[in-house]
């Protein structure tokens, strides 16, 4: 029992990340139909640019995680955000009233000019980077189960940042022009929402969320690589195509199921750790065959 | 919004996944000058970009300087020999179509590579089909020079042109297990990244261990590319393990052993060859201190017969530093090459005779390496079975330990 409580919290801290990488391929299918492959990438991305501005910390504010995280944040939000206006401004925009095939390959050319970009051009990316233990170190001990405050502060931002999120999509004025944009672009422009800013926002919204996905994930775990954004991404698309694409719930479910499951392969099948991600294709597989919509699908009213 | 056949939106996804994974190849050739009337080329297969180029980086420049040396000295009389590597990017698939791409050039004679015995397995057909001598300075999968059934005792070799210069995992993993179980840890864990490699190792090292007595407490596999080990090490973790096995590489290698330790589980990670890189140590952070990684041969800069090797590749002013393979690379050219001397003299052209030649040549070497003394086996396997076991000690690997297997 202690073990499967032990690798529960393992899976909530793992779902966490995915979740939070979901969301940004959900909202940006909700509105624009899009998968966007590059998402994994932004992810990546946000982590490289937390890392940047650490290596050119004093070292005094290094060593002050209250300092430093929030700093490594907000340059990783800054990167990301920024490579997502830009490429949906340039690749994806002029993109629109395509067939839906062009922007997906699109998104995959994206994807790789963000990877081989950061190979190529960020110091020293060419193999893993460490990156810094940036949050709480120690753990406690609940009946047995040893609890990591990294652990802790990844789930408990992941968590605020989804509440925020719904709050954001459900309340607020822009959220409403998100949700008229999902449910019909032309009326909503004929209702005088700018649906071009309504789209930016969508894509800016998604790469803060995986910015601080990618910050928290590498300070948990220590490295950063320039691929991986890839195996992120494929997981988290699946959270989100697990939860039923386009919505908000359902995806951060997906992340958490998805997250779980891996661990749980890994202590209860045969062989499981190595074949973790097909256990988690499994579970994929069979919700589409009994709800092909996703666990959420058929809920409307929370799309974004 | 409606709902759109799921289907149809990630069929396109999957195939451009599949498509972006299978294209994509770097060229890069280092070209050497010399005197030569007719020019012969050594080809090398090997990680030029990508998380373990540090390692193949180290063996191209290491070959470059090699060949430099031979053109510079004529060595193969009438000849200048031209040098092109190319990056497989240690992808088993890569490989294939870099093996393709080599072995159809008429005058490539010899490989150095590769890197990873995954990319090797892919590769050594189309070499040994054309005749091409293939060299690899790291490769320690058994089955390469052994065929798949050694572990059986039913040894045959594979490739004919097929030939290494490092000691293989069957030396490897038990030497490992020799010294754990030696120095007091009598139950271990393993890990394994399910490659040729890493599999194949883990699979000799608990061999052996066994063997001595020792308790092999769990046995678990992960996947290359999986940086979060959290479930791999709380299922380890119960069985008490003293120390955990690891078959891979340093770029899985390191985050496991810093989540290791920061999970509570503070025994000391050994591995193979593929983690014994200062990049597992910065990966692994301070608490990796007393991980343990065995390597073929004798520490390079310890080695006398190493002194000019790394003094000439100073002086030549490479940008990456030789690694742990580059010295091996050396040697493996320079067999080569000593091959090529003797086979191609007072040839103009190289034919299916030449290359043939070639090959035995190289089965008959017998020099003075910089990594030792260097002849092979029956099986194409080198004779020079020393290996060290190295340990991080304030942050850098310290060899603690050289011996014969």
């Amino acid at each position: 029992m202690t073990q499967f409580l032990q690798q529960l919290s393992n899976g909530v801290v793992l779902g966490a990340t995915y979740g939070l990488i979901a969301l940004g391929y959900t909202m940006v299918y909700g509105i624009i139909q899009l998968i966007n492959f590059a998402h994994g990438d932004i992810f990546m991305l946000g982590a490289f640019g937390g890392l940047l501005v650490y290596n050119h910390m004093p070292t005094g504010m290094q060593d002050h995680i209250l300092i430093a995280l929030p700093i490594c944040l907000i340059v990783g939000i800054i990167w990301s955000v920024a490579a997502a206006v830009i490429m949906e401004r340039f690749a994806y925009r002029p993109l629109r009233n395509a067939p839906r095939l062009a922007p997906l390959i699109t998104a995959i050319g994206v994807s790789a000019i963000i990877e081989e970009g950061v190979r190529l051009k960020y110091p020293g990316a060419k193999k893993p980077l460490p990156f810094p233990s940036l949050l709480p170190d120690g753990f406690f001990t609940v009946g047995g189960v040893r609890i990591t405050w990294a652990s802790v502060s990844v789930v408990a931002v992941a968590i605020a940042l989804m509440i925020a999120l719904q709050a954001f999509v459900l309340r607020s004025r822009t959220g409403r022009a998100m949700r008229a944009t999902a449910q019909d672009p032309d009326t909503a422009q004929l209702m005088g929402v700018d649906t071009n800013r309504v789209i930016v926002t969508t894509f800016a919204l998604g790469a803060v969320l995986a910015a601080v996905a990618g910050v928290l994930q590498g300070a948990r775990l220590g490295t950063v690589r320039f691929d991986d954004g890839f195996t992120a991404g494929l997981k988290a698309f699946t959270a989100a195509v697990l939860g039923g694409i386009g919505n908000i719930t359902g995806c951060v479910a997906g992340g958490f199921i998805i997250g779980i499951v891996e661990v749980m392969a890994t202590q209860y099948l045969p062989h499981g750790s190595g074949y973790k991600d097909l256990w988690a294709f499994v579970v994929l597989i069979l919700v589409l065959v009994f709800k092909p919509n996703g666990l959420f699908g058929e809920e409307v009213a929370a799309r974004a | 919004m409606r709902h759109r056949n799921l289907v149809r939106v990630a069929m396109p996804v999957v195939v451009g996944a599949i498509v972006i994974a299978g294209c994509g190849s770097n060229k890069s050739s280092g070209g050497t000058s010399g005197g030569g009337a007719h020019t012969v080329i050594i080809g090398m297969s090997a990680p030029l970009t990508g998380p373990l180029s540090a390692l193949g980086l180290g063996m191209k420049n290491s070959v470059d300087l090699a060949v430099k040396q031979a053109n510079a000295a004529g060595t193969v009389k009438g000849w200048t020999i031209k040098f092109q590597p190319e990056d497989d990017q240690a992808d088993a698939n890569v490989g294939g179509q870099v093996a393709a791409r080599l072995s159809s050039i008429s005058n490539l004679v010899g490989i150095v590579g590769t890197l990873n015995s995954s990319v090797a397995q892919q590769e050594q057909k189309a070499y040994n089909d054309q005749n091409i001598v293939m060299i690899s300075p790291a490769n320690t999968g058994v089955e390469l020079t052994q065929g798949p059934d050694y572990a059986s005792g039913n040894k045959t070799r594979p490739y004919a042109s097929y030939f290494r210069v490092s000691t293989t995992d069957a030396i490897q993993g038990p030497f490992a297990a020799k010294y754990l179980y030696t120095s007091g840890v009598h139950k271990v864990a393993t890990v394994n990244d399910q490659k040729t490699y890493g599999a194949g190792l883990t699979a000799q090292f608990e061999k052996e261990f066994k063997k001595e007595g020792g308790q092999v407490t769990s046995h678990q596999t992960i996947n290359p590319g999986d940086k979060d080990f959290s479930g791999v090490i709380s299922k380890i973790k119960p069985t008490n393990p003293g120390a955990v096995y690891y078959g891979g590489e340093y770029p899985e290698a390191g985050p496991l052993s810093k989540q290791m330790k920061a999970s509570g589980l503070d025994v000391p990670l050994m591995g193979g060859d593929g983690i014994y890189d200062p990049t597992f140590i910065q990966l692994a952070g301070a608490k990796s201190n007393g991980d343990l990684a065995t390597s073929v041969g004798a520490p390079t800069a310890a080695l006398a017969s190493a002194k000019k090797f790394v003094q000439d590749y100073k002086a030549a002013g490479y940008k990456e530093d030789f690694s742990a393979y580059g010295a091996y690379s050396y040697d493996a050219a320079n067999v080569i090459i000593q091959a090529m001397a003797t086979a191609l003299s007072g040839k103009t052209s190289i034919d299916a005779a030449a290359r043939q030649a070639i090959v035995a040549a190289v089965g008959q070497t017998d020099m003075e390496g910089v990594t030792g003394h260097v002849s092979f086996d029956k099986y194409g396997d080198t004779t020079n079975r020393v290996l060290t076991v190295y340990k991080v000690t304030s942050g850098a690997w310290a060899p603690v330990k050289t011996d014969t297997f």
